[in-house]
């Protein structure tokens, strides 16, 4: 089946400042987009209006889950319906063990029900393949974990809950080349069932994956869309293309 | 098992009792004559008492708890009688009663044949059951009134011993006005294998309540005690102030277990000591979730080589509540350890404060103290503070704290719910996290229990 998600001339706001002009977006299934922009130009805004962060007022436009209003609903209706917002900086929830938490995510999203020892190993194959030690099981969640292992263990809730739209907010910052392959793989792997919007400043991941579009923001607007060749004018001259 | 439900409301029920006694509010050396004639009690035990209220008159009321001037001790009756008659099986119990503990759950904890229950209703234990195999083994758990009567050497010995009635205002008033709580006498060598539990409930609004409990374990004995708390709602304060005095004998083991849970309206200050004599082991765990203002610092004092303390709290306050807390280790003798872990969690406007005090004198040779304190706030109303007071004149030892502060922030809910976990969900993950090593330490009914209760208690603060 085929999902999307269109974002249509949205505009969003933080306390008195506007953040997002008129942004239009289309992502569906089997799509790779790649949102590149300077810093502070309005690419994580954009995932945190997609995420449902109340913070984030919504004055203009929409966001469509396969054509039905999303605005409404709260954070984690949305994640049921298989949205995956990763977090440019994930957060750490002490005294929360990851294997609890990992377990109540997949449990909610899939509606099911699945016993600790099945679990455990699904979780294991997983952590066996993005290089995580199977000690990460008795951690509290991001608790003392470095860059690389936090963006690791988004990278693990992305293989597990296997979203239908999936918002990867600089998951590969931080990343070393090994955990690069292991996402691009995995991209591509589920490219089949998801569509994708990766937010990046690294062409590294474009070795991998075959964007089916590029989009730079700046100022919180997406002033120029297109295939890679656009990533070669940034190489070259900044973002002071567009 | 099977699924376990709860309401709300369900430790929020006031019962119709008709009080066959009670004081005019206010106190007088006449109150406690005249209650001390109704118990039949013996003249020392008057004289105690009598002694005890001059202390209390005479002190002043402690300045270094904010929220204590509210509490107008003239507006307070002091004794309330529910049933004459002493139960002795749950057969004789009144229907209003047992509905009351129905609502509590205590029949269950019966059902699953814990050690003895014991339930005190207002100021009179109604129920009292003990478990013939206690019996057997010599072992004793009865109310505190009744131990009096039925072994006085006992309780003469070491009555007021530990906490004496002039240690400080509340313990005064107690010992001036005590009535209920539970006496448990572990002979040499005994361990009772099952922990032996009590319920304690406040029913009537200005209602003071002033438990007494004594515990002493005899030389190698080992004994849990479970109390656990919970109150109806009233429209005016309340006054709750226990004692606790424990005994520990050569190489015992006392564990003694609390779930606070008043009502909103209930000052609760109780004053919770235990003696540690030659490798003798003494563990607080205690949990305050309900009570408008608490103070409570459960103490260990190890008087010989070896003693140990381990005192666990846990504070829990929401709007309105402020939870004075914390422990005390006094090091009077060489090779003593102690251990104090405080977590701590506010929101609403709820304030937690811990109070500590570790003392380890020159003398008391190779001794260790470890104090860790966590606290969890959920919002920029909400307060909490830390005061570790360390007096240490031993070189040799071995001293370390620790402490921090965590906020649940905005993104941390956010977080949890982007990955598909409900906001209320996931605030209960991130606390029961947090107390999860409070509850690793209780029975297992008990620790469902106090996971329920924290999960009532997020529910209605974060709605
Ligand atoms: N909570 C906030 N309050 C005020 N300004 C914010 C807040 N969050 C982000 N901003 C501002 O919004 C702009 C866009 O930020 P962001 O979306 O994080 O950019 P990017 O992800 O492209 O680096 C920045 O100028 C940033 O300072
Ligand atoms: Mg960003």
């Amino acid at each position: 089946m085929e999902n999307r998600i269109d974002i249509e001339k949205l505009s969003v706001r933080i306390k008195e400042k506007n953040l997002l002009r008129e942004v239009s977006l289309h992502v569906k299934t089997g799509e790779t987009h790649i949102l590149m922009g300077p810093n502070g130009s309005g690419k994580t805004t954009l995932a945190r209006a997609i995420l449902g962060d109340k913070r984030y007022t919504v004055t203009e436009g929409r966001i469509e889950f396969n054509g039905a209003d999303m605005l409404k609903l709260k954070p984690h209706e949305r994640a049921r319906m298989g949205i995956f917002v990763s977090f440019q900086e994930p957060v750490t929830l002490q005294g929360v063990n990851t294997l609890s938490f990992l377990k109540a995510s997949y449990e909610s999203i899939n509606s099911t029900k699945v016993t600790m020892s099945e679990f455990k190993n699904i979780v294991g194959k997983n952590l066996q393949r993005i290089g995580l030690p199977e000690s990460v099981n008795e951690r509290y969640v991001n608790e003392g974990f470095s860059g690389g292992e936090k963006k690791k263990f988004e990278l693990l809730q992305l293989l597990l809950l296997k979203p239908k739209i999936a918002i990867l907010d600089e998951i590969d910052t931080g990343l070393d080349l090994d955990s690069m392959k292991v996402l691009s793989n995995a991209v591509n792997e589920m490219l089949p069932e998801t569509g994708f919007l990766i937010i990046t400043h690294n062409d590294r991941i474009l070795k991998h994956i075959k964007p089916t579009l590029v989009h730079v923001m700046k100022e919180g607007s997406i002033t120029r869309s297109g295939g890679l060749e656009l990533v070669e004018e940034i190489e070259k001259g900044g973002y002071k293309i567009g | 098992m099977g699924k376990l439900e709860i309401k709300a409301d369900r430790y929020d029920f006031k019962e119709d009792i008709d009080y066959k006694m009670r004081f005019p509010n206010g106190l007088s050396e006449k109150t406690i004559k005249n209650l001390s004639d109704i118990k039949g009690e013996p003249n020392w035990m008057k004289e105690f008492r009598l002694n005890a209220y001059r202390f209390f008159s005479r002190r002043p009321m402690p300045s270094w708890i904010d929220g204590l001037d509210q509490l107008n001790l003239d507006d307070i009756s002091y004794f309330a009688l529910a049933s004459e008659k002493k139960s002795t099986s749950w057969d004789e119990v009144p229907q209003k009663i047992k509905d009351t503990y129905d609502k509590l759950g205590i029949p269950e904890a019966e059902k699953k044949a814990l050690g003895g229950v014991e339930a005190m209703f207002d100021s009179t234990v109604v129920y009292n059951n003990v478990r013939e195999e206690l019996k057997k083994e010599g072992i004793i758990f009865c109310d505190t009134d009744s131990a009096v009567k039925d072994y006085p050497e006992l309780v003469k010995k070491y009555f007021g011993k530990v906490v004496s009635p002039n240690d400080n205002k509340f313990a005064a008033l107690n010992s001036a006005l005590w009535s209920g709580g539970s006496f448990i006498y572990v002979p040499k060598g005994v361990k009772v294998k099952l922990p032996l539990q009590a319920y304690f409930r406040i029913n009537a609004a200005n209602l003071g309540q002033f438990e007494r409990t004594l515990i002493i374990a005899d030389e190698g004995a080992d004994v849990t005690y479970i109390e656990g708390c919970s109150a109806t709602t009233y429209s005016k304060e309340s006054l709750h102030a226990a004692v606790v005095e424990i005994i520990a004998m050569k190489g015992a083991h006392v564990k003694y277990i609390t779930i606070q849970n008043w009502s909103s309206d209930v000052y609760n200050l109780v004053t919770k000591r235990a003696f540690a004599y030659e490798n003798a082991y003494v563990e607080w765990i205690d949990a305050n979730v309900g009570a408008k203002l608490t103070a409570k610092y459960p103490s260990v004092y190890m008087l010989e080589p070896g003693a140990k303390a381990n005192i666990l709290s846990i504070a829990f306050a929401d709007k309105d509540q402020h939870q004075d807390a914390g422990a005390k280790a006094v090091h009077l003798a060489p090779a003593t350890s102690s251990v104090i872990r405080s977590k701590s969690i506010c929101l609403n406007g709820g304030r937690t404060t811990y109070r500590g005090l570790v003392k380890i004198p020159r003398g008391s040779r190779d001794s260790s103290t470890s104090v860790t304190c966590d606290a969890l706030i959920f919002d920029d109303y909400s307060r909490t503070d830390t005061y570790p007071y360390m007096e240490i004149s031993e070189e040799s030892a071995d001293v370390s704290h620790e402490a921090s502060v965590g906020k649940i922030g905005d993104d941390q809910r956010l977080y949890m719910e982007s990955r598909g976990i409900p906001e209320n969900e996931g605030i209960n993950m991130i606390v029961l996290g947090f107390v999860g090593e409070f509850v690793k330490e209780l029975p297992l009914e008990f620790a469902l229990e106090f996971n329920r209760l924290i999960k009532i208690n997020m529910e209605n603060a974060v709605g």
